[in-house]
């Protein structure tokens, strides 16, 4: 993979973790009401699928969406504002932190009823595959959802009439809290597709390169017409299943382990980081070339280190902004809210 | 140019008619293609436009309605088709936390061009599972519009209608009423799609009432105008919006109302127009309102049981005698 494409996909990590442990911090503050469900850890694999899709696809996601809409497009700026419940918010204020839409960004809503985002992305495909445009939709899920009838009864009907559909869950292996062991009788989600005849694997959703490379042959294959695919992605989220949720049903060595071991943005970083020619491999090359090939690494190093240091206060003053933004917008009307309900009424006016 | 009609077919014409004009209509359902509908409403439309615009789909209520809003957020105009509204149970979430929700959490961002078809009422010994009504459960949600289509007239205007409009409509037939005639003018102008319907006018009594119970009233009607007593029978036509005047300004001449309604009379249909008109006219009334609704029970399957559970032309007329016993005193 090109540099330019580490880069991108590190900053929107960056950007993410940054977002979300602000928005952990307003919430504590006052600023952000209600449920706030938070993404920290799971990173790789919104980044990844969402750098990997293309720009004409329609993403529909769950409750724990802030980053999945930022990708796709939607400031940092109207997300925070939604999530403060303002006017200038993706929603107007009408959402908030589970239910960001943006129409122009394709951005088909966050939903809060899991097992919701199955029927609705396989609506969107219909009206796709009816029209016989060339997109696909992403159809974000979690470990959770897959025991609702909605993901059989929709996996069915997208594989019987070969729908754009890429189905990915996000197996953070914890539904609010009860461990996937307990939840399902086959752990294995990828598995459960090929009772609907669905393509599907499954890939390690804390290596971002991995879960973009994934993403992007299941979307090629899509596009070609052959019907629906599943990604299992498996993660890990470091908060619990909300602000409300301390998440202290799991073993904290558990969690010890993801955060040490397995923390997505630290292996994007890794990655990212150039690997520096020895000392014995630099003399080797020559006097001449030494010079210049010290004189290249060395800068490209430092640029590097410095590059990682600039992206993260680049993306601590975004989320700096988007919090100054998201307190100076107005509050929504009780008149806007009317207006948002009858937005379909067309000109009819009712007796 | 009026023509004789089933209710069914005259649906079936609409159908016909929006799909034609308009490429972004679809008909889901099942048995709605192949089979042409359980109750012959969608015959002839797939052999016309084919299986991407008229589609059979699995026994899956709840996903395939979902599925409708799905693609009305990309502009298609989705017709569902639920077999009976028994099973719309089974869609609730698709109709209630979806489809009126989606273009208001969104702040407008979505309209929801969505109409979900489905029959509702008693009809002939189907027992407790086939027999609800359950408009109630439907009526008391923000968003969603309840088009209840009476006459073979009134189903072509109104599905016409549901299917132009951007918003969420249900549109509740009734098992009986399919194999219902009437007469039919697809050229005249359609009135709003909420606006009441009055049927027939007298002085003495304001009968309200919709969908299949509009029947039983008026054969009701007829019994009382031979013992003297001249009943307005008006048809709501839409339970969400209620055009509130159109009863009010019948109750200004008769000063009586009646409320007939084949659902259950706990927290239903009966008690929101009543206590909606006591707000607007209560004291135009000379009488205490009465409502006449389903017995307090599931349908049994027996005939006899079934038949006293809801409304007969009997009951009406025992009802309104009793209404209007006061009338000569005044």
């Amino acid at each position: 993979m090109d540099r330019e494409t580490q880069l991108k996909l590190l900053k929107d990590m960056l950007l993410a973790r940054a977002f979300e442990e602000r928005a952990a911090e307003e919430y504590t503050k006052g600023n952000i009401a209600g449920f706030l469900h938070l993404y920290p850890g799971e990173e790789a694999v919104a980044v990844g699928v969402l750098n990997a899709a293309g720009p004409s696809d329609y993403v529909v996601s769950t409750y724990r969406e802030h980053v999945h809409a930022m990708l796709r497009g939607i400031s940092p700026d109207q997300v925070m504002a939604e999530l403060f419940g303002k006017k200038d918010g993706c929603s107007h204020g009408m959402g908030g932190s589970m239910h960001l839409f943006d129409r122009q960004k394709r951005f088909m809503g966050g939903y809060g009823i899991v097992g919701e985002t199955f029927p609705v992305a396989t609506g969107i495909a219909y009206s796709i595959a009816m029209k016989q445009q060339p997109e696909a939709v992403i159809c974000f899920f979690g470990d959770g959802a897959v025991n609702q009838g909605t993901f059989h009864e929709s996996l069915n009907m997208a594989a019987l009439w070969g729908l754009p559909v890429l189905f990915v869950c996000e197996n953070n292996h914890y539904q609010i809290g009860t461990e996937i062991h307990r939840h399902s009788a086959v752990a294995e989600v990828y598995k459960r597709a090929c009772g609907y005849r669905i393509p599907a694997r499954r890939i390690d959703g804390m290596n971002v390169l991995e879960v973009y490379e994934a993403t992007g042959q299941a979307l090629q294959q899509i596009y070609a017409g052959t019907g629906p695919q599943l990604l299992e992605f498996e993660t890990y989220r470091f908060r619990g299943h909300s602000m409300a949720d301390p998440g202290s049903y799991r073993p904290k060595v558990e969690v010890e382990a993801f955060k040490d071991q397995e923390d997505p943005v630290a292996i994007a970083i890794r990655e990212t980081l150039p690997c520096y020619p020895s000392a014995d491999e630099i003399s080797a090359a020559g006097p001449d070339v030494i010079n210049k090939l010290c004189s290249q690494m060395d800068n490209l190093g430092h640029l590097d280190n410095r590059q990682l240091e600039a992206l993260r206060s680049e993306v601590a003053q975004i989320v700096d902004d988007a919090v100054a933004f998201a307190l100076a917008s107005p509050e929504p009307t009780l008149e806007d809210a009317q207006a948002y309900l009858d937005c379909n009424r067309q000109q009819e006016v009712l007796i | 140019m009026a023509e004789e009609m089933f209710y069914w077919q005259a649906l079936n014409r609409a159908l016909y008619q929006q799909m034609e004009a308009d490429d972004s209509v679809f008909l889901l359902g099942e048995d709605v293609g192949l089979y042409g509908g359980s109750y012959r409403v969608s015959e002839g439309l797939y052999a016309r436009f084919g299986e991407w615009r008229v589609r059979d789909t699995p026994i899956s209520e709840g996903s395939f309605t979902g599925l409708g809003v799905g693609a009305a957020l990309l502009g298609s105009r989705p017709v569902v088709e639920i077999m009976t509204i028994n099973f719309a149970l089974l869609a609730l979430d698709a109709i209630i936390n979806m489809a009126t929700k989606i273009p208001f959490m969104s702040g407008g961002q979505f309209p929801m061009p969505l109409v979900v078809r489905t029959p509702g009422g008693v009809a002939k010994q189907l027992a407790a599972q086939h027999s609800q009504r359950l408009e109630q459960t439907l009526m008391n949600v923000p968003g969603l519009r309840i088009a209840v289509p009476a006459t073979p007239q009134d189903a072509w205007w109104q599905l016409n209608q549901a299917i132009r409009s951007d918003e969420p409509i249900i549109v509740l037939e009734h098992e009986l009423l399919y194999f219902s005639k009437g007469e039919v003018d697809t050229q005249v102008e359609a009135p709003p799609m909420h606006r009441a319907r009055v049927h027939r006018q007298g002085a003495d009594l304001t009968i309200v009432t919709y969908s299949r119970m509009l029947q039983v009233s008026l054969q009701a009607a007829e019994q009382l105008s031979a013992q003297g007593i001249e009943a307005t029978v008006i048809d709501l036509r839409s339970l969400r919006p209620i055009d509130w005047d159109s009863c009010v300004q019948s109750i200004e001449q008769t000063h009586r109302l009646l409320v007939v309604e084949e659902d259950s009379s706990f927290a239903g249909a009966g008690a929101e127009i009543i206590a909606g008109l006591s707000e607007r006219c209560f004291y135009l009334l000379d009488e205490p309102p009465k409502r006449l609704a389903a017995r307090e029970l599931p349908i049994a399957y027996n005939g006899t049981l079934e038949a006293m559970s809801i409304p007969r032309p009997a009951d009406i007329v025992a009802a309104a005698t009793d209404l209007c016993q006061t009338k000569d005193a005044i």
